[in-house]
């Protein structure tokens, strides 16, 4: 479903990402783990056909990745950009009139599972009701792939309960492939297939979360541990 | 909320684990429907497709059946639950006995602490 060949991205002398190669399937959720100022973030914008590679080439369900794939892929941005004035409802005309798979007929459910008021002004909603919003944007569209980018960061433990809930409830887990960006990774161990983790823009080491712990007896954050000491 | 899963242990083992425990105690009866994969996952924030282990492994040990279109349901073999409950049973009697075997007890102290515990809770 995604395939890095070879990536790299220098900014400027700094280097983002350093000769990245790997592939994630479909159906599958991933976590992406690492330090600030690892490569995650520019790994999903990447994929989302944000910032292009320096060399090598990034392959969405096989095609060469530019602006387009937008189409193909939902993304959640770890920024918090809203238009202040706009409604709730205003941001979902919004949305609904960019992205031709956003399914209009799903807001509605998903508003309710969060909690939100469709009326409520973009400026009156608190931190955790903009994450929950931007979640209900990510999901409501049907893509091929979801990239969320810290969905989790300054969040209280009910809205994440919430996220994660409506993540499960919302993704099509057959068919999507779903990559979360994290530091909270305890918080969402149990939701991941596998973990790549990340540092000075390489992937150091993969893992299947239940194989790591039926071969090791140890869970991702004791293993990130290890992985990120050495 | 979320629940809480040990490290040392497969996540889908210890959801079956749980699973296998609403059986014994009776909360689950012989013949009951299971959630269906998805409404599991988002019960306990699971991977869908660890939940699908779970149900995969149940299946195996011949305590759940899948019936085509109908969803997962526990058996009504009844031969089946009681072997689960007597398993149960001995795996908590093993890592009993294991503990006390590393503090260095023979089976006769073990046999009388137990008897004394419940003499003694009995009193209380």
């Amino acid at each position: 479903m995604i395939e890095f060949k070879n990536i790299s991205k220098k900014y400027g002398r700094d280097s983002g990402l350093d000769d990245v190669s790997f592939a994630l399937d479909k159906g599958k959720i991933y976590g992406l783990i690492g330090p600030n100022g690892s490569g995650k973030s520019t790994t999903l914008k990447m994929i989302a056909g944000l910032v292009r590679p320096t060399k090598g080439t990034v392959l969405v369900r096989g095609k060469a990745v530019d602006r387009r794939i937008a189409k193909d892929v939902a993304y959640l941005s770890e920024l918090d950009m809203f238009y202040q004035p706009f409604t709730v409802k205003d941001m979902i005309d919004f949305y609904a009139s960019q992205f031709e798979d956003f399914r209009i007929d799903r807001v509605n459910e998903l508003l309710a599972f969060m909690k939100l008021d469709p009326d409520k002004k973009l400026k009156q909603l608190s931190k955790g009701n903009r994450g929950r919003l931007k979640l209900v944007l990510a999901l409501a569209r049907e893509t091929s792939v979801l990239l969320l980018d810290e969905p989790f960061s300054g969040l209280d433990p009910m809205v994440r309960d919430s996220i994660v809930k409506g993540l499960l409830s919302y993704i099509d887990f057959e068919n999507q492939t779903v990559v979360i960006a994290t530091h909270e990774i305890d918080e969402i161990e149990p939701l991941l297939d596998e973990v790549l983790a990340i540092k000075d823009g390489k992937v150091i080491d993969r893992q299947n979360v239940e194989e790591l712990r039926e071969t090791k007896g140890l869970s991702i954050i004791q293993w990130m541990k290890m992985t990120f000491k050495e | 909320m979320v629940e809480e899963f040990q490290a040392s242990k497969p996540i889908y083992m210890q959801i079956a684990d749980k699973i296998n425990q609403q059986i014994i105690r009776g909360e689950l009866l012989p013949g009951n429907k299971l959630p269906s994969v998805r409404e599991m996952a988002v019960k306990s924030g699971v991977n869908p497709n660890t939940i699908q282990r779970t149900y995969s492994e149940l299946e195996r040990m011949e305590i759940v059946e899948t019936r085509r279109g109908q969803g997962t349901f526990v058996t009504e073999n009844e031969g089946m639950l009681h072997q689960l409950k007597l398993r149960m049973q001995m795996d908590i009697i093993e890592s009993f006995v294991k503990n006390m075997k590393e503090l260095g007890l023979t089976e006769e102290d073990m046999v009388s602490g137990l008897k004394r515990y419940f003499i003694g809770k009995r009193e209380i």
